[in-house]
């Protein structure tokens, strides 16, 4: 297909956001979920109820990522390259968090053995949070820029990667996660559960904000390339407004009774805190730093115009369908929790 | 040990390991097709017995293939970081698709699959199952494509120069229809089917041999061997096809396969043999001309040996002939006792058998080694190229990994994967023990809806 004189490095730069938002808003809230499973469930039963109010949608959820990582293999394969080998420890930490906890949820409740389940209880907890705070930790160094050197390759070590504004990022990832996934958890659950986890979504509502308060003061004050889009461009900052408001109405409709419109509340506020993160960072991909001019760029790390053009078409069918039928099961699978003989 | 050497075991570690799930999840998905299809057909409530059990089989395959796939998505970026640059315009763009067109398919309707036999009606259901199957055949569709790619390339051209230089697609139907994509599938999802029906078949030959839910054993084991028969012959097919599509395309590897080293007509077949080769000679029984006429339909043809071939660009000999030896050997084993199982089966002998039946128990381990045999072949024989003729796998690490990192992740791995396997038969082995629920031949919810009992209980 030809898409005549369309920007594809700008749409490929959109479109990967968009994958990673899926990933972001979906397996955020069961991330979520299992960062509250130790905390939040106690009892053998509730614990199930948590796993089954994620059970037939986690593994879902989880392709957005695989896919996400696909579409940066395929459409910039220098920045896929050069921040898989960088982050080398960081990403391997990563799928050892992601392995423990795909597997903990399939296995946990496979054998009555008491140790057996606290094992895989504490597998699934750990595992979701690593994975949380790594994929923040990630995000952070990519918002506030790692060293590149003139090849194109990562210059720092793990080490470096731990400093403080990634590590604020890592909290605050995991408190928005976990936010999320106690919305979802309050959609799920009935009874006195859903009083508990009620009574943490404010709580965690203020974590969030407070971390994210703190986080944005830091982007201010340290990260002036990502300032600088919202000083160039400040209708930007419009999109702070629709953030501000979703997360505003969440405890709203969490005391109206209404979840469903909490959680959706909760999902567009994640989508508007991607989009802040994507324009903030745009064209960057990977932000050099100390040295600019290495940056990776949605113009100088991505493959042929040829490729883009291909793949554009390759989402522009699957994609609608995938959609389609991700909301279908969605709607085969809406409704409370009930353990079954099938249950996990 | 270098950082070549550390990347190759950690990836061909990795890789072996997942590959024991994908092709039981894409065999067990055709059966459990067919057992949804005879389910609604016949409304014999023992088909539905059979899918509720193979289906939580499945479930545990799917769910360790999944976790171990991730590894490898990430492991081309993490360890063969340059490989990632100069493919990523061709591999990337079918990994894509894969993850667009497979994975949400298969993961989507897996829910669907597991969780929603009450909540969807059978005909739904049904719908469901077919999806995660094709998902499931999908996948294997687009990583072998990428992977044949590698071993002929085709539809692209080389852009920049030296460590800055890439492959770019110019034909993106050439690149997916490589010379060996489709020979490659075919044989790679014919070894899958053979993995899912032969485990099946093992199951129920083990309940048989302890007189265990004898209907619901010998209704298994005529689905997984009719799958079985004519999977291990389509295997002999399209193995016969990538074979020859190697010696067209790749003779180096087709000279290893066989231990060939002098070029000529009348090549001869080893059926055993051991390479030596240092002395450049091979040694076995060994069947004179029929390598040139399998290679060529004519043995008067001549094949290209190994000293035509530079020494720098010869693949490790002795192993990839043992590892296809060992592959070809079992393939035919599997021809031969699906053969004797059928025969059996159609005389009634099947279940008073003991011998036949402990064969069949362990032939679950069959196609497993052939199917790992068989892609260390492709693998092993490819080399020293990663992308045959273009890159050498020496020059694809990723330039900023240390050896400690990568010893670290492979006791990481080791670890994790041991514990896994250990999880993995564990509970396959309490779900054998368990057996199929008695209760799933009286159905309920909204597959309830009118079934028959037939009499007797068999179909």
């Amino acid at each position: 297909m030809n898409f005549g004189g369309l920007d594809l490095n700008t749409v490929w730069f959109a479109l990967v956001g968009v994958l990673f938002t899926g990933y972001v808003i979906l397996d955020g809230f069961d991330l979520g979920v299992g960062v509250l499973h130790l905390f939040v469930a106690r009892r053998d039963e509730e614990r199930r109820v948590f796993l089954n109010a994620i059970g037939p949608v986690w593994d879902g959820n989880e392709v957005w990522l695989v896919t996400g990582g696909g579409a940066l293999f395929a459409a910039f394969p220098n920045v896929y390259a050069t921040v898989f080998s960088g982050f080398y420890l960081a990403f391997m930490g990563l799928l050892c968090a992601l392995i423990f906890r795909a597997v903990a949820i399939e296995f946990r409740s496979k054998h009555v053995s008491p140790r057996w389940r606290c094992f895989w209880d504490r597998s699934f907890a750990l595992g979701s949070l690593g994975s949380t705070g790594l994929i923040g930790i990630a995000m952070g160094n990519i918002a506030w820029g790692v060293p590149i050197d003139a090849r194109g390759e990562f210059a720092g070590s793990f080490l470096g990667l731990l400093h403080p504004y990634a590590l604020l990022m890592g909290v605050t990832t995991i408190a928005l996660f976990s936010m999320h996934g106690a919305i979802y958890l309050v959609l799920k659950t009935e009874g006195e559960l859903q009083a508990r986890i009620r009574a943490s979504v404010n709580p965690l509502i203020i974590t969030f904000i407070l971390s994210y308060v703190i986080l944005t003061l830091a982007t201010l004050l340290y990260v002036p390339h990502v300032t600088e889009a919202f000083r160039r461009e400040p209708w930007f900052f419009a999109l702070v407004v629709p953030v501000v408001l979703a997360i505003a109405n969440i405890p709203r409709e969490v005391n109206r009774g209404r979840e469903f419109f909490a959680f959706l509340s909760s999902c567009a506020a994640m989508a508007g805190l991607m989009a802040i993160f994507g324009v903030g960072n745009y064209p960057y991909l990977v932000y050099s730093q100390p040295m600019a001019a290495h940056s990776l760029t949605a113009f100088n790390a991505a493959s042929s115009p040829k490729t883009l053009g291909i793949m554009l078409t390759i989402a522009l069918i699957g994609l609608p369908v995938v959609l389609a039928y991700s909301i279908s099961i969605y709607w085969i699978f809406r409704g409370k929790v009930r353990i079954d003989r099938m249950s996990y | 040990m270098d950082i070549l050497t550390l990347s190759r075991l950690q990836f061909a570690f990795t890789i072996s390991f997942h590959y024991l799930y994908p092709p039981l999840s894409i065999g067990l998905g055709v059966l459990l097709v067919a057992m949804e299809a005879l389910w609604l057909k016949t409304r014999n409530p023992l088909y539905h017995q059979m899918a509720r059990f193979w289906t939580k089989v499945f479930a545990l395959t799917f769910a360790i293939g999944v976790a171990t796939g991730i590894v490898m998505e990430f492991e081309f970026g993490t360890n063969w970081a340059t490989y990632s640059r100069y493919v990523g315009d061709v591999f990337g763009s079918a990994l894509a698709a894969e993850g667009i067109f497979a994975f949400f398919l298969e993961s989507g309707f897996l829910a669907v699959l597991l969780f929603g036999w009450d909540k969807v009606g059978p005909k739904m259901h049904f719908f469901a199952t077919c999806m995660v199957a094709l998902g499931a055949h999908f996948s294997a569709i687009w990583i072998v494509v990428a992977n044949s790619w590698m071993q002929t390339p085709a539809g692209f051209h080389i852009v920049g120069e030296g460590l800055r230089a890439r492959a770019e697609v110019t034909d993106f139907w050439a690149m997916v229809f490589n010379p060996s994509s489709m020979d490659r599938l075919s044989h790679t999802i014919v070894g899958a089917w053979q993995a899912g029906a032969w485990l099946m078949v093992s199951i129920g030959a083990w309940y048989l041999l302890r007189r265990q839910h004898r209907a619901f054993a010998l209704a298994s084991m005529k689905l997984g061997l009719a799958l079985s028969l004519t999977a291990s012959v389509l295997t002999l097919v399209t193995g016969d096809r990538s074979a020859k599509g190697v010696a067209q395309n790749q003779p180096a590897k087709f000279a290893a396969l066989e231990g060939l080293w002098e070029t000529g007509p009348q090549a001869p077949l080893h059926v055993v043999g051991w390479v030596d080769a240092k002395a450049g000679t091979t040694h076995g029984i060994a069947l004179p001309g029929m390598l040139s006429w399998l290679a060529h339909g004519d043995a008067a043809k001549p094949v290209t040996g190994l000293r035509d071939i530079p020494e720098d660009d010869r693949p490790p000999v002795n192993f990839t002939f043992q590892l296809f030896h060992l592959m070809v050997a079992i393939g035919f084993a599997m021809i031969g006792l699906a053969l004797w199982a059928v025969w059996a089966l159609v005389r009634g002998t099947l279940e008073n058998s003991r011998v036949l039946l402990w064969f069949l128990v362990v032939s679950v381990l069959g196609p497993q080694i052939a199917n790992q045999a068989g892609w260390w072949t492709a693998e092993v024989g490819r080399q020293p190229w990663i992308v045959y003729q273009l890159l050498r796998t020496s020059q694809s690490l990723s330039a900023v990994v240390s050896a400690n990192q990568i010893v670290a992740s492979m006791i990481m791995f080791t670890l994790v994967y041991l514990l896994l396997f250990a999880a993995f038969v564990f509970l396959l082995n309490e779900k054998i023990r368990h057996g199929p629920d008695e209760t799933d031949l009286q159905p309920t919810g909204k597959l309830a809806l009118g079934f028959k009992v037939a009499p007797g209980g068999a179909p």
